[in-house]
């Protein structure tokens, strides 16, 4: 039988629930959350594989994944839709000695073995499906290539004094990383980790096994596989990433990366042909700006219809905006109906909703609030 | 709707909006912001349950085989029919090429034969709307007539159907003449070139118009046979526009600045498809002006936009005024600039600082590439 091969896997960590996105995520997965008009937060890093080449990518569901499985579908948005290879959606499941979720990232990994072998790949890249970012693969394979590592990390500078938020590396002059700090108090290092590894798969594959076997392991890549790794005797190097690169994981840094693509220069430049960001393309007619209708340093999307005043704003797919509604500061997610005399501002309003004319929706740039909210301002 | 087929015919007059129809066929001119004229046909046969579908073009194909593709856009990329594009080709037998698209038709003979749907539905890409052939099929049917033509009753409007094929009616609406329209009468019914009938029975006309020599298009065809089959029109009451000259092509994009007509021209029986491009959302400065106008996406805009259609991928500079104007896809529109009446095709670039003032009756045209 002839046995094909790829070089490389990319398995995308999908599962979270994402909870600090509050009611955001009440019914979708976090990587589903819509993003910037157009897209949802994963198509970013399946767009990076795309631009990348690489065309074998696993994705683990598990928190709330119907929105998110049929976004993905066969892949054909991102040019995923291969022969051998392709995308695949790959949740938690039954065997002859029982079911079990998923207990942590690399338990994730460890539970789809077979489905990584069956390509018989030299490397694995693991990837979250939270990030925003736009990242060429390869030049961190040819690094982690060029070092004979067993483990490439992709790091990014982040300043001194937000640092202790970040799982930290210390590398030396090469380099190779020789200390791991999870989110320590007292930072050594200001090379955060992306959560982006690529591994040699032999070693990642032996260090599962020997991970699943062990008592007191929580299965998880930042907690386990990858302190033990830096203590053992594997080669584990830094591969430095500068570039935009924001883990949109709470309301407020969500918001702030949509409000990041509000300027001509932004630096994740989504007008860029050589680099497109896929997704799936809505069904929907051009954008109509009425007469009554001001639209001031923001993004819409197809399908809108905006009759109000729309500032700093980024509207997404089929939303409409009514006259003498003031919509500022704001993320409104798609279909949803803004009637008419609604006053927002600093807030994320809700996919496929209607906001009732006359009401008020104030957040601050410090809280934002997110419409509608069941449970209160303080719901976490 | 499993029993029709249906043929969208490219072979459609272009002499006067040649301007916007020279490296492209008609079928393929870019409209409303997003899409191309052929998408409606495509769309309202695919929203109807039409599974067979196909397209015979008249020259400069390559546009519509970029566009269309496999059919995947439109859910034609089907194991079983789907998605068929013919092209006009040198007759192998006498290395001659006919005038007319009857020629086509009859190098693709085995298609229309091989087909197994029991009717056949004809039409055009140039009649803008949004229609349900499944009723035009119905009454097709239920008439038991042969042949089954659409029209529309216009009142008073000559200059949107200039030389468009007009129906005469007797009160039990069988067709007993065509004409063309001279803009004589202030009401008349035009034709909309959509034809229903058996699939044996265009394979007839076809097949005797060959053997008589006696006609090169067919249209043609269809109409001299006409007297001796049973004619019946169906008459349709939605939003009709004949994109045939570039004063239609202008009033018809700029009608669309109505939601209502967008409400029913893009959804009423069924979404407009459309291949997809993968833009951005469309970005505006905070020193923009958008008023009246219908924008796509991968747009960015800092300048003045007033009663426009502004298609994707366009930039609009900052100090710019746009007006009363179509940009079309890439087009890029520099600082300081002023526009009123013009259409800008693909690609054009207007530098800094020019005017260009075309007239409601007679809008500008830069042509394809060109830089100002």
């Amino acid at each position: 039988m002839k046995m094909q091969k790829k070089e490389i896997v990319a398995m995308i960590l999908a599962g979270g629930q994402g909870s600090r996105l509050r009611e955001i995520t009440d019914k979708i997965a976090k990587p589903a959350v819509p993003f910037g008009g157009k897209f949802r937060i994963i198509d970013f890093t399946l767009s990076n594989c795309s631009n990348s080449e690489i065309d074998t990518v696993g994705i683990l569901t598990q928190y709330q994944p119907l929105e998110l499985n049929s976004h993905i579908g066969i892949g054909s948005s991102w040019d995923l839709d291969r022969n051998f290879g392709g995308v695949k959606i790959l949740p938690p499941y039954f065997d002859k000695e029982g079911s079990r979720f998923y207990m942590g990232t690399a338990n994730a990994i460890y539970e789809n073995m077979n489905f990584i072998d069956a390509y018989n790949p030299d490397y694995v890249l693991i990837l979250s499906g939270d990030h925003i970012y736009k990242m060429d693969y390869q030049k961190m394979l040819n690094t982690h290539k060029e070092k004979h590592a067993d483990l490439t990390i992709s790091v990014i500078e982040v300043p001194w004094d937000e640092a202790s938020r970040f799982g930290l590396l210390s590398a030396d002059e090469n380099d190779m990383i020789f200390e791991f700090q999870e989110k320590p108090d007292e930072p050594k290092s200001n090379l955060a980790s992306m959560g982006i590894y690529i591994f040699s798969w032999p070693v990642l594959r032996a260090c599962l096994i020997e991970d699943h076997n062990s008592q007191d392991s929580s299965s998880d890549f930042g907690k386990d596989i990858i302190p033990k790794m830096v203590e053992g005797h594997h080669k584990v190097y830094a591969y430095r990433f500068s570039g935009y690169w924001r883990d949109v994981g709470t309301v407020e840094s969500l918001w702030e990366s949509n409000m990041d693509l509000l300027g001509l220069n932004n630096e994740l430049n989504l007008h860029d042909k050589s680099w497109r960001n896929y997704s799936v393309n809505p069904i929907s007619p051009p954008q109509y700006i009425s007469p009554f209708g001001r639209v001031e340093g923001s993004i819409v999307n197809e399908g809108c219809v905006i009759e109000g005043h729309v500032i700093k704003s980024v509207i997404s797919t089929d939303v409409h905006v009514g006259r003498n509604s003031v919509v500022q500061n704001t993320i409104v997610m798609p279909n949803t109906n803004i009637e008419d005399d609604v006053q927002i501002d600093y807030a994320i309003i809700l996919s496929d909703i209607t906001v009732k004319s006359g009401t008020v929706v104030k957040g601050t740039r410090d809280h934002i609030t997110v419409y509608p909210s069941e449970g209160g301002e303080n719901h976490e | 709707m499993n029993d029709v087929m249906g043929i969208i015919n490219l072979s459609e007059s272009e002499e006067q909006i040649k301007d916007l129809t020279l490296g492209r066929s008609l079928g393929a001119l870019h409209i409303f912001g997003r899409y191309r004229i052929i998408d409606f046909q495509l769309s309202n046969m695919v929203n109807s349950g039409l599974s067979n579908v196909a397209i015979f073009t008249y020259g400069k194909s390559h546009s519509i085989m970029l566009h269309v593709g496999s059919g995947k856009h439109w859910g034609l990329d089907r194991k079983r029919d789907g998605l068929y594009i013919f092209y006009p080709e040198i007759n192998s037998e006498d290395n001659i090429r006919r005038l007319g698209d009857l020629e086509n038709y009859r190098n693709h003979l085995d298609y229309l034969q091989n087909s197994t749907q029991k009717y056949v539905l004809l039409s055009r890409s140039y009649m803008l709307c949004n229609i349900d052939y499944k009723d035009v099929v119905q009454h097709h049917r239920n008439s038991g007539s042969d042949v089954t033509i659409v029209y529309k009753t216009i009142e008073k409007s000559y200059d949107r159907f200039p030389n468009c094929d007009t129906l005469t009616l007797d009160d039990q609406n069988r067709v007993i003449g065509i004409g063309k329209n001279l803009g004589k009468e202030e009401r008349y019914n035009v034709s909309m070139e959509m034809y229903v009938m058996k699939r044996e029975r265009l394979i007839k006309i076809i097949e005797s118009a060959i053997q008589r020599g006696d006609a090169r298009f067919l249209k043609e065809a269809i109409f001299q046979r006409l007297p001796e089959l049973k004619v019946n029109a169906y008459r349709f009451n939605g939003y009709l526009s004949c994109i045939q000259t570039i004063n239609n092509y202008f009033e018809t994009n700029m009608e669309l600045l109505n939601t209502q007509l967008c409400e029913e021209l893009f959804n009423k029986y069924g979404p407009i498809y459309t291949k997809v491009m993968d833009a951005p959302s469309t970005y505006y400065s905070e020193d923009s002006y958008v008023s009246n106008s219908l924008v796509a996406n991968g747009c960015i805009i800092e300048g003045k936009v007033e009663n426009s259609i502004i298609h994707r991928d366009v930039r609009i500079k900052k100090g710019a005024v746009v007006r009363n104007s179509i940009l079309l896809p890439y087009v890029t529109v520099s600082e300081a600039t002023n526009l009123n009446y013009v259409i800008l095709d693909k690609h054009a670039t207007i530098t800094p600082r020019k005017m260009l003032f075309g007239d409601q009756s007679n809008p500008f045209v830069i042509k394809k590439n060109m830089v100002l």
